[in-house]
């Protein structure tokens, strides 16, 4: 009786596994089935989702203009503090002062991604980038100023 | 007191290791202080602390809007409930209506990541008892799903989706398609995972008999999820205290009465089946609508203590929050159920064998950062 069982047991085992092998060995001869990418030789066709979130950015147009008031409203709804906004005056044509961003800095290696400056943006001025690859060598690299050198607050933004 | 000052027998002629905080098996940084007499374990010991991040504090200079966005990195592979659970709590105290659109996409939202987090167990329960090949196959879908949630959230872990009102964006308009390739393609591999793993006799030799919590146990410990519900303790806050409308959704909650590391594997492996059919009952009848109620722009909640609870996918996750009528929380508790699963794990690995101690680690399903917080 107990043969039987120790020997039932060995077979019962032998046959599960064969089981799985049998598994392992189809998708071994179905080489279309497989699925898995390499990452770094994909480079050239690996597209990200468009709502991928991987890096702030500040959209320009050709006429070097952002649509950022200097409202501060990314600064203060950032959890990390990985946004400071410097405003300065800027005298209009009209005579009249009004506030301007003078630098939009951006800590990337504090920022979490976590995308709540552009939902709090009241003028779509920022946006979530696709880029994902943000190795440097040195911290410094990763402030970054977002508004481009000479670029100008578009017209009938407020 | 150092890590291997201990290391050695003590009186009563017991031998003292410690498992972790580097451990493969431990999935991330626990320590279990095991005394051992001989391969069998006499006493076991949790040590925790090493990736606490005092997310509590941290959320007590959040406003009300950002206190939920760093409960995704606490239980990673439940991120859309940790998210649900404080915008439901904002919503409580504020009593704001969810719109219906944005709770059909939050019911559609956590039964995936619930699938797709019980799809990693059954990955890494292969992994730690030394089957590789498996991992690879749970992969394969979860893949797909993290490829959902990207194109979705914007994020494959930390999606930061839901927030106080609704949800933050819309879908994205071939979301249904995509949802129901998953599905079909999760329901063709399905019998795969019983093949490769689950029907194995090694395994479930493994798992039987291994580690058995009674239900009294359970209760005493404080146990949820598919942990508790393999004792037969019903405990799904889905079915006994709904949220975001889960009371209009047919579903079975899964209980088993063995207690044992076999039947939280079955668990768990009916509960997937129960996750797709819930979203299948959802995915074509998404309304039309609002995403998002109307809130103030800085929420201020009355003063007073509020407290949700939702089941994630290892068990109750309560938010508990004290208000003094500011902007930020006073005080904010997260009732994890990862500590509370990990307090049985010193109780049912008495008498067995170490190897039986990764095993009971596997099926009890632990996420470190979420115990530690």
């Amino acid at each position: 009786m107990f043969l039987k069982e120790y020997f039932g047991s060995i077979f019962s085992s032998i046959k599960s596994l064969l089981t799985g092998m049998k598994l392992t060995g189809y998708y071994f001869t179905h080489h279309n089935k497989i699925i898995t990418e390499e990452y770094p030789d994909n480079r050239a066709a690996l597209k990200m989702p468009e709502r991928f979130r991987g890096e702030v950015i500040m959209p320009h147009d050709e006429k070097n203009e952002h649509q950022c008031t200097g409202c501060q409203s990314c600064e203060l709804s950032c959890p990390n503090g990985s946004i400071k906004i410097i405003t300065k005056q800027e005298i209009q044509p009209d005579g009249k002062k009004k506030k301007r961003i003078d630098t939009w800095v951006y800590h990337l290696d504090m920022c979490t991604m976590c995308g709540m400056c552009v939902e709090a943006c009241p003028t779509t001025a920022i946006l979530m980038g696709n880029e994902f690859e943000h190795s440097q060598y040195e911290k410094k690299y990763l402030k970054k100023v977002l508004n481009k050198p000479g670029s100008r607050l578009k017209d009938g933004v407020e | 007191m150092l890590l291997g000052e201990e290391d050695h027998f003590n009186e009563e002629g017991e031998f003292v290791i410690n498992i972790g905080p580097q451990h493969p098996s431990t999935h991330g940084v626990l320590r279990l202080k095991v005394w051992l007499d001989g391969e069998t374990i006499k006493k076991v010991e949790p040590h925790l602390g090493y990736i606490h991040r005092s997310i509590e504090k941290m959320s007590e200079s959040f406003s009300y809007r950002q206190f939920g966005y760093i409960t995704s990195r606490m239980d990673y592979l439940s991120a859309h409930m940790n998210n649900q659970a404080c915008a439901l709590v904002v919503e409580k105290a504020l009593q704001v209506e969810v719109p219906a659109r944005a709770q059909v996409i939050r019911i559609i939202l956590c039964e995936l990541s619930r699938l797709s987090s019980h799809l990693l167990w059954f990955a890494s329960a292969g992994l730690d008892l030394g089957g590789v090949t498996p991992f690879f196959y749970a992969f394969r879908e979860r893949e797909a799903i993290n490829s959902i949630m990207e194109e979705t959230c914007g994020a494959r872990l930390t999606q930061n989706f839901m927030v106080p009102g609704g949800i933050i964006t819309d879908l994205q308009p071939d979301f249904q398609k995509r949802i129901k390739e998953v599905l079909k393609q999760f329901k063709d591999n399905y019998h795969e995972y019983n093949e490769i793993l689950i029907g194995n006799v090694i395994f479930q030799n493994r798992m039987k008999d291994v580690g058995v919590l009674t239900r009294e146990d359970a209760i005493a410990l404080g146990c949820t999820g598919p942990v508790a519900r393999a004792s037969g303790l019903s405990c799904d806050i889905r079915k006994h205290y709904p949220y975001d409308g889960y009371e209009k959704i047919q579903f079975d909650e899964v209980i088993l009465t063995g207690g044992d590391s076999w039947a939280r594997c079955e668990v768990r492996m009916a509960e997937m089946l129960q996750s797709v059919h819930i979203i299948e009952q959802l995915i074509d009848n998404i309304p039309e609508g609002d995403i998002v109620a109307k809130t103030k722009n800085v929420i201020k909640l009355p003063k007073g203590e509020f407290y949700q609870r939702v089941e994630t996918a290892r068990g109750e996750l309560g938010v508990y929050i004290v208000s003094d009528g500011g902007s930020t929380p006073y005080r904010c508790k997260y009732r994890s159920p990862n500590f509370s699963n990990l307090m049985a794990i010193p109780h049912i690995s008495k008498g067995h064998k170490i190897g039986d101690l990764i095993a009971i680690m596997a099926t009890i399903d632990l996420i470190i950062p979420d115990i530690d917080r």
